[in-house]
């Protein structure tokens, strides 16, 4: 599984990427990959508050679906509205097309999430468990 | 030997032995022993097929159907003509025994017509998209709502017009009750809905149900309410009677964001009640937010055109829990019918279907009115039902009717309190002039 | 005939009818006069026009693509595909029930009304439960109704804080969806290696905010509860309730009764257990049955009798509310009926042990070359977990099936089990198609063995091949141009 440094990762695989106030959310790898052939993300409204943990949208594929849950509080101020025509976006470059942006409400919550070293060696505690 | 059960006692003998097992009973040894059945269950002794049919012999004759007598009732459920063909197609067990249709490749039949079905429908509702159906028209609406909340899901209440059939009303309140959704209703003036009362409809109304024609056969007032709801941002919810489509305007072009209605109109028998089967569409938009089963046009290895259930995911047997709604068994077999009516009556069918319920009801109308036993109950114009006001006491008019061969209009005194002695008949197209005439002859002699 | 690949619409010529009424007799009332503009339609809907020939040669063809009961063996686990009586049909078709208002007066409808109230008895003594309702529609129906009588019981004793139904993990996905359905929320208790429940898992979950458990039994990996006394006292000590989910009772009928084993609620679907025809997907029919002190919850109307007056009963302040436009899918109802009375009570039984005969025998030669991961008599249905000494999935085998003619069992279900392949005979088979079955299988291993890609590239034989469900999923086409 592909994991990238400089981001920060949630235990239901989202990634969070922080650029001074502003957030960018996707799905890691691992989802991606277990989702198998994505056909429809399920955005929310631009200016929505989201809390870390609130489910904000969802994912499916053919034969299964997913919640993705925001990583950290906020609003959001941007969706990526390509996924609504082109959902295989995430298949192809799940780390390029991130599915919203937002405004991060405290940047301290990062600390709650898990770096890129810390996210690789919880994949590998799943791997352990299949 | 029971015929639906073909294993014989030397079979059963070699098969245990197979197994591993000496009796029926080591297959049971799992269920605890004070709780196992000592003796058989207090209900018949087997009964052949002649028995059977001499029982339902019995059990018939204490029943009177509509083949016997001539039909004025409606109120949600009407006796409109079912061409042959309907009963043919849906009598072959290829469709009838047949499980949904989860393994596409051997299940093209089923599948092509929900296509079909699903087409058609929204044809008629001017809609982007149809589910392949829901129990009823009532349990469809009560499912509205709760898609309604779906999609506005900061808001918490929904709104129903009174004059929205009080059976459906019903159910709706039941659904409603239980998710804590918060209902209140327009009401009812003149037999429509009140204009005066559309200004209930705030930014906390997630849905506004209406029924056109209402309860009361009337044509309501469709484009005006449609503004109030499209104000406040809210959804409309059009229950309608498809059997109108061919000349009412399609509920989609009137705004409509969500359509439910009741299929049995279009070629299912009366069958006390049901089986029916709910029809449920609504825009792209909020495709993904409709309950229930849709199938989709695909192409197969080979590029060949074929048709799969799709959009899953926001069903049950994936979403569990998150699930749209707990939806899975249909009435899919029904909307087969709906699916062979609409085939064979076709456009011109439809229209004239559609335009001989409203001759045939206004001049019903205008014969009752005739009389001096009757007045007008309200003054809109209406489709196939109509409510007048009557003179003489309801009860004794229907006896009456029963006496000379005729099950006559519903009494909406029984329903509603306000209502007594107001009688609402259903007029549809296999209602002839004779037996119009008829109705009204005997009705003149009523004292 | 099989390349049949028409849509109605596309046969359409206009002017082409396959209707036909009597003129209109009475004086033309033109619509376009008498209804407001506004509310007129202006657009002509596209429906097909079409010659009645066409309409019969277009929808057989459609059928000739189907398979079904009759066509052929259909061991779907969990959904009971077991033969669909004829005389079922004809009853249902008789005017005196099929011509019938639902508005006509309780005078004109007597027959029906017994015969519903007869059901509603039958029902009762084969379930061990003391009041029915014949109005659910379908299984999921009924969990929704058996889940508000469940609610109501606790608002009537204003216990308000339980908001919770424990569901296990092996359960059927309608269970949780009917309880969100009615506003709970869900705990999921993780179920045994072998299906059971996992009593310290249930014990840790009941907590006074617990409204309920749903279960079924046999479970849904077709073995019987063992606990299952001890499961329902633990629930009604808590102060819950217990709901049976009767997709499985097709494996214990006339041996055993829900009531008997503590439950307080029961769903059956008739269209599984009393042979109604499935449909293509419905009609179905889920009546609930309860324990005396729930009667009063059940839904109006119910049908009562009064002397020697059947009636339908609407004078019931406790009651749930309504849940169907009407009193439920009469017609399924007739059809359950018909079954019982051919059946009786020793018929019943028998079936039970057929289905759990024919399932165990299936069972002892199927594992010798697919894994079976729970070795134990099983009830009406069991669950293998993929093939012996190959990696091939599941759905492979599944479409290599239809190749050869069978309809393949119930995949990837339980989700508890890996590569699930859920198998139930049903009652209703001979003992030549279930070894043709096994003798299929085992081909089917043969050829995963030798030449996996034949699995793969399944199915050939049929009217159309493995379809682009992404495709069908990512832009979805739902109606004709």
């Amino acid at each position: 599984m592909k994991v990238m440094d400089n981001l920060y990762y949630t235990k239901d695989h989202e990634w969070l990427k922080i650029e001074g106030k502003i957030g960018y959310v996707g799905i890691a790898d691992y989802a991606q990959d277990q989702l198998g052939s994505i056909v429809f993300v399920e955005l929310p409204e631009e200016d929505d508050e989201i809390e870390a943990g609130e489910a904000f949208g969802a994912i499916e594929s053919v034969k299964a679906a997913t919640d993705i849950y925001a990583p950290v509080d906020g609003t959001v101020v941007e969706c990526n509205y390509d996924l609504e025509d082109e959902p295989e976006l995430i298949n192809e470059d799940c780390y390029e097309n991130w599915i919203i942006k937002i405004k991060i409400d405290d940047e301290s919550q990062k600390d709650d999430l898990m770096n890129a070293d810390e996210y690789k060696e919880y994949l590998e505690t799943l791997d352990e468990e299949e | 030997m029971n015929p639906y059960l073909p294993i014989t006692p030397e079979e059963r003998e070699q098969m245990l032995k197979k197994i591993g097992v000496d009796s029926i009973e080591d297959l049971f040894c799992d269920v605890p022993e004070h709780i196992k059945l000592k003796e058989e269950l207090k209900i018949n002794d087997p009964l052949s097929e002649m028995e059977i049919r001499r029982r339902f012999s019995e059990l018939g004759k204490k029943n009177k159907n509509i083949d016997d007598y001539t039909c004025y009732l409606g109120g949600g459920a009407y006796d409109h003509y079912i061409p042959s063909t309907v009963g043919h197609i849906a009598g072959r067990s290829e469709f009838y025994s047949s499980y949904t249709p989860y393994q596409p490749e051997v299940s093209q039949g089923t599948l092509q017509y929900i296509f079909e079905y699903q087409s058609m429908l929204a044809e008629l509702t001017g809609m982007d998209v149809m589910n392949a159906s829901m129990y009823d028209g009532a349990t469809a609406t009560a499912e509205a709502a709760l898609m309604a909340l779906r999609i506005k899901k900061k808001r918490n209440k929904i709104i129903v017009s009174k004059t929205v059939n009080p059976d459906t009303i019903d159910v709706l309140e039941t659904y409603c009750h239980f998710r804590d959704i918060e209902l209140e209703y327009l009401e009812e003036k003149d037999g429509e809905t009140d204009p005066a009362s559309l200004e209930k409809i705030d930014k906390e109304t997630a849905g506004v149900i209406i029924q056109n024609p209402n309860f009361y056969g009337i044509i309501e007032d469709v484009v005006h309410i449609s503004e109030a709801v499209q104000e406040s941002k809210s959804l409309l919810i059009m229950n309608v009677d498809p059997s109108t489509l061919g000349v009412l305007e399609a509920p989609g072009k009137l705004g409509a964001d969500i359509v439910v209605g009741e299929g049995q109109s279009l070629g299912i028998p009366l069958s006390y009640g049901g089986p029916y089967v709910g029809f449920m569409g609504t825009t792209t938009k909020n495709m993904r937010k409709l309950p229930g089963r849709i199938c989709g046009e695909t192409v197969d290895e080979d590029g060949k055109r074929g048709f799969v259930l799709t959009l899953q995911a926001r069903e049950q047997h994936i979403r569990r829990e998150k699930a749209n709604s707990n939806i899975c068994s249909n009435q899919s077999l029904y909307a087969l019918m709906n699916t062979v009516y609409l085939s064979t009556m076709g456009l011109a069918g439809m229209k004239e279907v559609g335009n001989q319920c409203v001759s045939k009801a206004s001049y019903a109308y205008k014969k009752l009115l005739e009389t001096d036993k009757f007045e007008k109950a309200f003054d809109k114009p209406f489709f196939k039902e109509f409510v007048v006001k009557s003179k003489v006491d309801a009860e004794k008019i229907n006896e009456v009717l029963f006496e000379n061969g005729i099950i006559g209009p519903l009494d909406l005194g029984k329903i509603n309190e306000d209502m007594k002695n107001h009688l609402m008949f259903s007029i549809t197209e296999k209602r002839t002039k004779d037996e119009i005439d008829k109705l009204v002859e005997i009705l003149k002699g009523v004292e | 005939m099989r390349d049949y690949n028409k849509l109605i619409i596309e046969l359409s010529k206009e002017g082409r009818k396959a209707y036909s009424i009597p003129k209109n007799d009475v004086e033309t009332v033109d619509p376009e006069k008498y209804i407001p503009k506004n509310v007129l339609r202006k657009e002509d809907p596209k429906l097909p026009e079409v010659y009645e020939v066409d309409v019969m040669r277009h929808y057989t063809n459609l059928s000739n693509k189907n398979y079904g009961v009759d066509t052929g063996f259909y061991p779907l686990g969990s959904c009971t595909m077991k033969y669909n009586p004829k005389i079922n049909e004809d009853m249902a078709k008789l005017p005196n029930f099929a011509n019938i208002h639902p508005r006509q007066g309780e005078d004109t409808v007597q027959g029906s009304l017994e015969l519903m109230y007869e059901l509603q008895e039958k029902l009762c003594e084969i379930t061990g439960t003391d009041g029915f309702t014949l109005q659910p529609a379908a299984g999921a129906h009924g969990e929704l109704t058996g889940l508000m009588i469940i609610k109501k019981y606790h608002e009537e004793r204003n216990d308000t804080k339980r908001t919770k139904i424990i569901v296990p993990d092996s359960a059927h996905g309608t269970n949780p969806a009917s309880a969100t359905a009615v506003g709970y929320d869900i705990i999921e208790i993780k179920s045994r290696k072998d299906g059971s429940i996992d009593l310290d898992e249930l014990k840790e979950a009941l907590t006074d905010e617990v409204a309920g458990l749903m279960l079924t039994n046999p479970s849904t990996l077709g073995l019987f509860e063992r606990n299952i006394c001890e499961i329902s006292k633990l629930v009604h000590e808590a102060g819950g309730l217990v709901y049976y989910d009767g997709a499985n009772l097709n494996a214990i009928m006339g041996k055993s009764r829900p009531g008997d084993m503590g439950f307080d609620i029961v769903h059956l679907n008739l269209h599984k257990t009393f042979s109604t025809p499935h449909g293509g997907g419905g009609p179905g029919a889920g009546p609930v049955g309860v324990r005396h002190d729930l009667i009063k919850y059940l839904p109006v109307p119910v049908v009562a009798k009064k002397d020697d007056k059947y009636y339908l009963d609407y004078d019931k302040p406790s009651s749930i509310g309504r849940l169907m436009g009407f009193y439920g899918n009469f017609g399924v109802l007739l059809k359950a009926y018909t079954y019982i009375l051919k059946m009786g009570a020793s018929g019943l039984r028998e079936a039970s042990e057929a289905a759990v005969l024919n399932a165990n025998y299936l069972q002892s030669q199927l594992k010798k070359e697919y894994k079976l991961p729970i070795e134990q008599v099983c009830k009406h249905e069991f669950v293998l977990s993929g093939m012996k000494d190959s990696d091939v999935h599941t759905l492979d085998i599944a479409k290599r099936m239809l190749d050869y003619g069978v309809h393949p069992p119930t995949v990837y279900f339980p989700l508890i089990i890996d590569e699930a392949l859920m198998v139930e005979p049903t009652d209703t088979e001979t003992l030549e198609t279930l070894d043709n079955f096994i003798e299929i299988m085992n081909k089917i291993k043969k050829e995963a063995i030798e030449n996996p890609k034949i699995l793969e590239e399944a199915p050939i034989t049929t009217p159309v091949r493995r379809l682009d469900e992404v495709q069908a999923a990512r832009k979805p086409k739902v109606k004709w141009d």
